[in-house]
């Protein structure tokens, strides 16, 4: 139990006891335990790891520390031994006897835990290895220094030191005046300047305001958020409360989805911690500043991460969007002004406390300054999560950090900001990355979900896929929304199974357009883009839909159908096997062959071919194999 | 509350701050097709075909009429080409919910049945009148909404029928005065369905013990 | 019915039988039962003083609720984007065959209910299914039957 801090210096006092009792060249193991990795098992390489250690008589030398996610869930689980910064990646339990007596006792590396670079060049180091070299981790390098459970390891890395710079030298309004001048804009999508927004909570009518965290991530394919407050919780509190101050809040909720258990335990415990620490409750830090937090956990609805929406979620209404034109920030949770930011943006506001506006708008472009989390996911060598300065293209994320396309496959498309986004082809892969740019090109940021398809995505697919969630996450309230994407995705069902009409296309964006200017909110407004979005710039994949009952990318089921190669086949039989409904035929060593007739297009014989004979293939509409094959 | 000068297709008006511009237009003779409006009940803006565009040039926007507020200077166009698009739209849509839509509002905005829609003929259009009325007039709670997004239907709670249609309601269902489609009928308030017999096609659909809920949704989903 | 309305009670007290705090009451008494069965939320509309059209408009509204009993064992499989792109709908019909549920569905016997997710966070293992919290990158058919086989 840690004592209560009454004043600004007593907080100073704690920090430089901490550092005091910690010795930076002490030998640090930090092993990520984030959602990703502990798919892949860290918790028990962790475990592994300090009870080894203390076999060995190791546990004082060797600190151990859990963090929340590194970002390259591509290699988990992944380790950083500090003060080296030697970088292990895929560790297994097995890997740790080794780690501990080459690494730990004598400084050796174990090779076989480096990561190799796509040109074969061993990086021992993080920083030089690309994924990480060419990121600007502002918010989320702090994760793989902290145990998100520990405050002190936050206060260590001068946590809290921005909330008492605010509280104990800076006016409210000096606080407004900095954030405003960054030109922080939401991380959540929108991109609206978080400073106006807190201006317009804090001028609003009424005594009575308060300051919520948006952590309703719901984007299907971006997890920016969760790591965040999996990994660094205090990071996004310290903001709130800042936040709160600059505009006279002294109540704050963060709507978190209960579908991010780990999250939710962690924010608990930081919650906890600041209570015990006088961080939270009356009279913070002695100042006379007073704020609680209470969190709400989303029991599952897309459309409740919409302000209006979330608001009512809060007073444990169903997550209807409010019809009203009036802001939130005038009027929301019961009717008060209420402020509501996303994850990542409360979590910018410490570190432009402490580093400055200039520094932070020396970073990205004219209209978005600062960095952005990114989930890189899909058809991509390097999945993870990467923070890069705004204005990057997305040909350096995608290649650069994220290593290009894997298995040889060819670049598409990236599809960014979710189901309110929509898909950018190859032609634009020069964009800059901010939030002007990719509206301008029928995206939008959105929360940061970023995802790679290549040659053997279909984009009717991918629209459709986006209009079914829609369709389950639409609140149903409002008539373009609900029915609008009810026949958008019926209209899509039929071109995607060869039923396609002419005129099916226009009909489509004629119902698009409605959608989006009626919507009663953000949700509907933004159905429509990635239909949109494909249409613009996959016309001609739909075209070969709708005229020649042809999927181009061999996805769209009905309009595929699956035939061996008889020239490519060696008859080992592998796929006769595995067929689940006995539809291939064949002698040893001869080639086989499919039955239509039988043949459900599981994909089976497709996935078990060896590589080497790549014998199955899959045909569209006029497609036929290769006559000098046949 | 103080005066106000708008322009409404062109027409200079004076209106009451604190007004929609719906109840502004309606002031003025000019008409704007509500849906899921009534003045007895606080707006609600479902339907969206009272949408209309203000502003001007560059800053026109589309706002729902019944919902948006009157403003000094503000220029409301009701009927413009887009608008009319956008109602006829609407209307279409709305034609593979409810196929007895009056025939004048299909023809003012050409709304015909497109064939490359699919049906959910449930006579329901969603916009809660009977719902809100229940609740904000009579304080009943008779009437609810379950499920979200395309499978979202409205039910009818028996057991809370039992309680409070009699004496909030004392001379008839006065619910069904609301209802824009004629749908709810007053068979399904004085008896339950009886054992074995079909539900019946129409909705709302009663929530009792016999019924599952989450069949009711799938059914209305798979229609 | 075996259900203890005792615990109800011990939880909508812990929230101070606030009616703002229904959805997070709702959440707790799911997780305590795995469903939330139709004397439970006339209980619970008693205590905090709400229609049960609100229960049930909420309780259908928010996916994590379920109303009826939820299998021992609980699959997920995602069907985030990048899962999608990676061939999610693939697994989800090797799944859906393999334990012969369709996503939604409790098996008769309880023992398993199958359910979609949209994005667990673990993009890099993509497709996902994920048994009681076990994680599992993209499993053949015969792998999920092995697991299945392996659920008590």
């Amino acid at each position: 139990m840690m004592a209560r801090l009454t004043s600004v210096s007593a907080l100073e006092v704690l920090i430089k006891d901490i550092l005091s009792r910690r010795d930076p060249q002490k030998t640090k193991v930090s092993v990520c335990s984030g959602t990703g990795c502990r798919a892949y098992d860290s918790e028990k390489v962790i475990d592994s790891l300090k009870a080894q250690l203390l076999h060995d008589g190791l546990n004082e030398k060797v600190e151990v520390v859990t963090t929340g996610c590194h970002g390259f869930c591509e290699l988990g689980p992944v380790m950083v031994i500090y003060p080296d910064h030697t970088s292990y990646f895929k560790i297994k339990t097995e890997d740790v006897g080794d780690i501990i007596s080459e690494t730990l006792a004598q400084g050796k590396l174990v090779d076989r835990l480096l990561y190799v670079d796509q040109e074969g060049n061993v990086q021992a180091k993080e920083d030089d290895i690309p994924f990480y070299k060419y990121q600007n981790r502002v918010v989320f390098g702090n994760n793989q220094l902290i145990d998100p459970e520990n405050i002190e390891d936050y206060l260590a890395l001068d946590g809290y030191q921005a909330l008492a710079t605010c509280l104990g030298s800076l006016s409210p309004e000096e606080v407004l005046e900095i954030v405003k001048k960054a030109n922080l804009r939401g991380r959540g999508g929108g991109g609206f300047p978080a400073g106006q927004k807190w201006e317009a909570t804090r001028n609003a009518p009424g005594d009575v305001k308060y300051v919520i965290v948006n952590a309703d991530e719901g984007d299907p394919g971006a997890y920016m958020d969760r790591s965040i407050l999996e990994g660094n919780p205090h990071s996004v509190l310290e903001g709130m409360l800042i936040g709160a101050y600059a505009i006279g809040a002294h109540k704050g909720f963060i709507y978190i989805r209960q579908e991010y258990p780990l999250a939710v335990e962690h924010l608990n415990r930081a919650i906890e911690q600041m209570l015990e620490l006088g961080l939270l409750g009356e009279n913070i830090l002695g100042t006379g500043f007073n704020f609680e937090i209470s969190v709400h956990r989303g029991a599952g609805a897309f459309v409740s991460g919409e302000s209006s929406a979330l608001m009512s979620s809060i007073e444990g209404k169903v997550g209807e969007p409010r019809p009203k034109y009036i802001r939130t920030s005038i009027s929301g949770v019961h009717g008060c002004p209420s402020d509501l930011n996303n994850v990542e943006t409360w979590a910018n506001v410490p570190v432009i406390i402490n580093k400055g506006v200039d520094w932070f708008t020396s970073i990205g472009t004219e209209g978005s300054k600062g960095t952005k989390i990114f989930s890189l996911v899909g058809k991509v060598n390097n999945t993870g999560l990467v923070e890069v300065p705004m204005g990057m293209s997305l040909q350096d994320i995608i290649f650069k950090i994220g290593g290009g396309i894997p298995n040889g496959k060819k670049f598409k498309a990236v599809q960014t900001g979710g189901p309110s986004g929509g898909v950018i082809p190859e032609e634009m892969l020069d964009l800059p990355v901010d939030f002007d740019a990719l509206d301008k090109v029928g995206s939008m940021m959105g929360s940061g979900g970023m995802i790679v398809m290549d040659e053997d995505t279909c984009m009717v697919d991918v629209a459709k896929y986006f209009l079914e969630f829609l369709a389950d996450e639409s609140c149903g309230k409002c008539v373009p929304c609900r029915e609008g994407i009810t026949q958008m995705l019926h209209i899509l069902k039929m071109v995607c199974a060869g039923e396609g009409q002419p005129g099916d296309l226009e009909l489509l964006e004629e119902v698009a357009a409605m959608t989006k200017d009626c919507s009663l909110c953000a949700l509907g407004q933004s159905a429509p883009n990635p239909v949109l979005s494909s249409l613009r710039y996959f016309h001609a994949e739909y075209e070969a839909h709708v005229n020649e009952k042809c999927c181009p990318a061999h996805v769209c089921k009905d309009l595929i159908t699956y035939h061996i190669d008889p020239a490519k086949c060696k008859g080992c039989g592998k796929c006769l096997r595995n067929c689940p409904v006995n539809a291939i035929s064949g002698e040893k060593k001869e080639p086989h062959d499919i039955d239509l007739e039988k043949c459900t297009k599981c994909d089976t014989c497709f996935l078990v071919c060896p590589p080497k004979f790549r014998a199955v293939t899959k045909l569209s509409g006029n497609e036929t194999l290769p006559v000098s094959d046949v | 509350m103080s005066q106000l000068s708008m322009t409404i297709n062109g027409q200079q008006v004076q209106v009451t701050e604190g007004m929609t511009i719906l109840e502004a237009s309606r002031e003025a003779g000019i008409y704007i097709p509500t849906l899921c409006h009534n003045e007895n009940l606080e707006s609600y803006g479902s339907c969206r075909i009272c949408v209309v565009e203000i502003g001007e040039g560059e800053r026109k926007k589309i706002v729902a009429s019944c919902l948006y507020n009157v403003s000094e200077g503000l220029v409301v166009e009701t009927e413009t080409e887009k608008i009319n698009n956008y109602r006829r739209i609407i209307l279409n849509l709305l034609m593979h919910r409810w196929d007895k839509i009056p025939v004048e509002l299909l023809e003012r905005y050409g709304a015909k049945r497109d064939d490359r829609f699919v049906d959910n003929m449930t006579y329901c259009i969603l916009c809660g009148l009977c719902v809100r009325f229940c609740r904000e007039i009579k304080g009943a709670n008779v009437l609810g909404f379950i499920g979200r997004g395309t499978i979202r239907q409205v039910v009818i709670f028996p057991n809370q029928a039992a309680k409070y249609c009699a004496n909030s309601c004392p001379h008839e269902m006065e619910c069904l005065d609301y209802c824009p489609t004629g749908v709810i009928s007053s068979s399904y308030y004085g008896s339950r369905p009886a054992d074995g017999q079909p539900l019946p096609h129409a909705h709302p659909i009663c929530i009792n013990e016999d019924i599952n809920i989450l069949e009711i949704l799938e059914r209305v989903g798979n229609v | 019915m075996s259900y203890s309305l005792a615990k109800v009670d011990q939880i909508i007290d812990g929230y101070g039988a606030d009616k703002e705090a229904l959805v997070q009451i709702l959440l707790d008494i799911q997780h305590e039962f795995r469903w939330l069965s139709r004397e439970i939320l006339l209980h619970t509309a008693d205590r905090l003083g709400l229609p049960m059209n609100q229960l049930y408009n909420v309780t259908t509204f928010y996916k994590h609720f379920s109303l009826v009993p939820q299998g021992r064992h609980a699959v997920s499989v995602c069907v985030g984007t990048a899962c999608h792109v990676r061939g999610a709908t693939q697994l989800l019909n090797r799944v859906s065959q393999g334990l012969k549920l369709s996503p939604d569905e409790t098996s008769a016997d309880e023992k398993f209910s199958l359910k979609t997710v949209s994005c667990l966070g673990c993009c890099a293992l993509g497709p996902v299914m994920v048994v009681d919290g076990k994680y599992m990158s993209n499993p053949t058919a015969n792998e999920i039957t092995e697991i299945a086989e392996e659920c008590e």
